[in-house]
């Protein structure tokens, strides 16, 4: 560890650690904070910022550790205790309530009254001085937060913020859903805060902007601490991504030759965009082929195989399948041409949880079983238990609810449902998310033994090392552009959060 | 405090013994539960037959004979025919998460139009057709703006209802058009097999929609539209379109029901089927189909109508102010709603 011999911090976080019902998501975390510093928290997709955020604005209570308030150790019980100690948080899902005005916003939970009766004049009055602080008095106090960019209702959200009086800021990615311009106005009003002693706690993948206006970084892995309080002006980018590579996760992965070489693209895909979201995508897959989907969250990976599939409509490009073009927006379409998705959010967005297992494998297919549009429940329930039993789906049966099986055998339901279709083309998001270590290994061979017995598969993750592992190809996907494509044995996890973090191979 | 759940992509890339751990609290937690009599199907269906007992036994208690007289059952019944009818379709919306206020009101436009002097010239057949024609394409109306339209189901029934009232009042002029067509009356009015022919009617409803629900393409996917819309879609289900389809059987029944009602009243008039649609969702509820979706039971349905029309007899064989009975039926409603939530909490 790196440790630099600083002044008096305004707020330490020692030994945090944290414990949920069977996982521990922070085990270890130390935190220094300078005042009028811009310290920069980095590290992957669950490294546990998240949950380290949470505990600082009071939304979690941390199972071990102390948190020091200028050397006097605190208690944050709740949001608002956080806020009365000064530490104000900026979430990365902008928290505002569109109904309300921006002064509304602004004062929301501590509103400014005097017996009950709220003082909206005094408010907006604030609102304003507070507005022009952050050096956006274009935006009226009176006006409904609805009607604002995301950049306004970010500014509306840093106003809160300030409202506070606070002594530490937490911005959660805040130039997310910012444009170049609005984002250099972000990093003057930080400026401005840290010259008044503010201290801001800044979280950012793009270490572009770390080096813009960061002090010092924290780097976090696993839930630990990995290294505390480096410069960002003396420290390598490459010293960076090795401490927030190499997971303590073993992934074991099948061994594959690939696809032949003259297997045919079963899934063609040209140009596609959505606008606003992702551009100019295309991609072939083979049949036996595993193509991965690498990114960070929001880089567009999910929204590629959703329009892929037609849940979301294309605005430019084509997609094929055995040579047959879709028809835009249709997912019923996508099916019919025999892609299947399995969602993201599995739960949300693929299982009837309260349904038995059959009728969820045969969701897709359950037509098809019947005569004259009377279903065949016996012939249901054999296909559904043919493949859960190839699966080796547990507990074994089909006829209870799907709620009660593990996150790995609903995945496993999910494949199933698309092996009773007969898919060519399988688009697999996030599908060892929820499943624990041990049925990841299963999965992973079952993906592949899906590509071996023909099928095109797209694999997306935000867990770099999965998608490295089990494709056969990789594009790393940035900021919704593909910014990379090859091999997936030509790059290593350094090299790919080399492309998404700075956009370049280093 | 949702972000870590089962399931939570945290937990995912936790060491590895952790989120074995994981694992196995999930199944841990899902074996003890769903184990009371109550909450199964065919526990909770027998519930509500035990309720339907103790009000018969309440019936006889109060009333007697006058309760229990095979006259007073076919009453009973008579009455709850038409309600039952239009509860079937009401089960179906309710099923997708959807709510269809209209249905009073389609059944009074459909027993209104049925029986314009004019629909009348052409006899018995074209009146039945009319009315189910005038139900199916309100119903479609319905759907359309629900699935299409994107506009929510209760504003877009409100809509239907107040505008279907409305048109009803405009045909009919506000005045009851007696039904003057004597083979309607022969073919719809009075009893076969000692039973009322409407009672057969529903019961004939009740059946098929039982079939439908259960065992048809059709039922799977109103299960499935409304358990998950975004599974549904994402597995291929044409959710838009099989909406619009549940919305028109929601009309037809109404439409049914205007038929039905014109049996038993032997007029059509704008004020027909007033109030109906809440009695038929208040049916659907307390017969424990879920009103966020994803579970319906035509069985549960028409208990919940035989208990309500039971209980609406009783009260008049005892002479029991309307308003009281308005009260009762209010407590009722809400006592087997609180019911529901805790049972679907406890599987939850």
């Amino acid at each position: 560890m790196v440790t630099a011999d600083p002044p008096q911090p305004l707020l330490q976080m020692q030994g945090i650690v944290k414990v949920f019902p069977g996982a521990r998501a922070l085990d270890g975390v130390d935190l220094e904070i300078l005042p009028g510093e811009v310290h920069c928290l980095l590290g992957q997709n669950g490294a546990g910022k998240s949950t380290l955020i949470k505990v600082l604005a009071g939304a979690h209570q941390p199972t071990e550790g102390e948190i020091l308030l200028d050397g006097e150790p605190i208690h944050i019980s709740d949001p608002v205790a956080a806020l009365r100690h000064g530490v104000a948080t900026m979430y990365q899902e902008l928290d505002v309530v569109d109904g309300l005005t921006v002064a509304e916003n602004v004062y929301l939970g501590h509103e400014l009254s005097t017996l009950g009766f709220s003082q909206r004049r005094e408010a907006v009055r604030q609102t304003r001085a507070l507005l022009k602080r952050l050096g956006h008095s274009e935006i009226s106090p009176n006006q409904e937060v609805e009607r604002l960019s995301a950049a306004g209702k970010q500014i509306v959200s840093m106003a809160r913020a300030l409202s506070h009086d606070a002594r530490v800021i937490i911005m959660d990615e805040p130039s997310a859903v910012l444009d170049s311009e609005e984002v250099g106005n972000l990093f003057r009003v930080v400026k401005e805060l840290t010259n008044a002693g503010v201290a801001v706690v800044y979280i950012s993948h793009r270490l572009e902007e770390i080096r813009e206006i960061g002090d010092r970084i924290t780097v976090l892995k696993d839930g630990r601490t990995v290294a505390q309080n480096l410069p960002v002006s003396e420290t390598p980018t490459s010293k960076l991504i090795t401490l927030m590579t190499g997971r303590s996760v073993e992934y074991v992965f099948p061994e594959t030759d690939g696809p032949a070489q003259d297997a045919p693209v079963v899934l063609d895909v040209q140009g596609l965009g959505l606008r606003g979201v992702f551009e100019d995508v295309s991609l072939q897959v083979r049949a036996g082929e595993i193509v991965g989907l690498a990114g960070l969250v929001g880089a567009g990976r999910s929204e590629i195989i959703e329009t892929v599939y037609g849940a979301r409509r294309a605005t430019a490009g084509t997609v094929t399948v055995d040579s047959k073009r879709l028809r835009a927006g249709s997912v019923a379409a996508a099916v019919d041409a025999g892609i299947g998705l399995a969602p993201e959010e599995r739960k949300s967005q693929g299982l009837l949880l309260d349904e038995p297992v059959y009728r969820n494998v045969t969701l897709s297919t359950f037509a098809r079983f019947a005569r004259g549009g009377f279903l065949d429940e016996r012939a249901e329930r054999r296909a559904a238990k043919e493949q859960a039993d190839s699966l080796e789906l547990r507990p074994a049966g089909v006829d209870r609810a799907i709620r009660t099986l593990s996150g790995g055998n609903q995945q496993k339901a999910m494949l199933a449902r698309w092996l009773v279709h007969g898919c060519r083309v399988l688009l697999l998001d996030e599908p060892t998310r929820g499943v624990d270590v041990g049925a990841r290994a299963e999965i992973y061979a079952l993906i592949r033994r899906l590509a071996d017995e023909g099928a095109a598969v797209v694999v997306v993750s935000s867990e770099i090392p999965e998608v490295l592992g089990l494709a056969d190809r990789v594009l790393v996907v940035s900021e919704g552009r593909v910014v990379h494509e090859g091999p997936a044995d030509s790059i290593d996890e350094h090299g790919v959060l080399d492309l998404v973090m700075e956009g370049s191979v280093a | 405090m949702s972000e870590h759940k089962l399931g939570d992509p945290k937990v995912a890339v936790a060491p590895s013994d952790e989120s074995a751990r994981v694992e196995k609290a999930g199944t841990a937690a899902a074996a003890p539960r769903g184990r009371n009599v109550f909450s199964g199907s065919a526990g909770r269906n027998l519930g509500l037959v035990v309720a339907l007992l103790l009000l018969c036994v309440a019936g006889f208690a109060t009333a007697g004979e006058r309760f229990g007289s095979v006259s007073n059952l076919m009453t009973i019944l008579s009455l709850g025919a038409v309600l039952g009818v239009v509860s079937i379709g009401m089960t179906f919306v309710i099923t997708t998460g959807g709510i269809d206020l209209s249905v009073g009101s389609v059944l009074g436009l459909a027993s209104v139009w049925a029986t314009t002097l004019a629909t009348q010239e052409f006899g018995w057949v074209v009146m039945v057709v009319c009315a189910l024609a005038v139900g199916i394409g309100a119903g479609l109306v319905n759907g359309l703006i629900i699935a299409y339209g994107r506009v929510v189901a209760f504003i877009a029934t409100l809509a239907m209802l107040v505008a279907a009232r409305g048109l009803a009042e405009l045909i009919a002029q506000k005045r009851t058009q007696v039904v003057n067509d004597s083979q309607f009356l022969a073919v719809f009015k009075g009893n076969l097999l000692g039973v009322p022919k409407i009672v057969w009617i529903f019961a004939l409803v009740a059946v098929l929609g039982w079939f439908l629900l259960n065992r048809t393409t059709f039922g799977r996917r109103t299960v499935a539209v409304g358990g998950n819309p975004e599974a549904a879609r994402l597995a291929g289900i044409k959710v838009q379109r099989h909406l619009v389809y549940v919305y028109a059987l929601s009309g037809l029944t109404a439409g049914i029901a205007g038929v039905m009602m014109l049996a038993r009243t032997s007029a059509g008039s704008s004020t027909n089927g007033m109030l109906l649609e809440l009695d038929a969702i208040a049916a659907v509820v307390v017969g424990g189909t879920l009103l966020a979706g994803g579970r319906g039971t035509i069985v549960g349905t028409v208990l919940g109508v035989l208990i309500f029309t039971t209980l609406t007899n009783i009260f008049i064989l005892n002479n029991v102010d309307s308003s009281v009975q308005a009260i009762a039926k209010g407590v009722i409603i809400v006592g087997a709603v609180l019911l529901q939530q805790r049972i679907a909490r406890r599987t939850t």
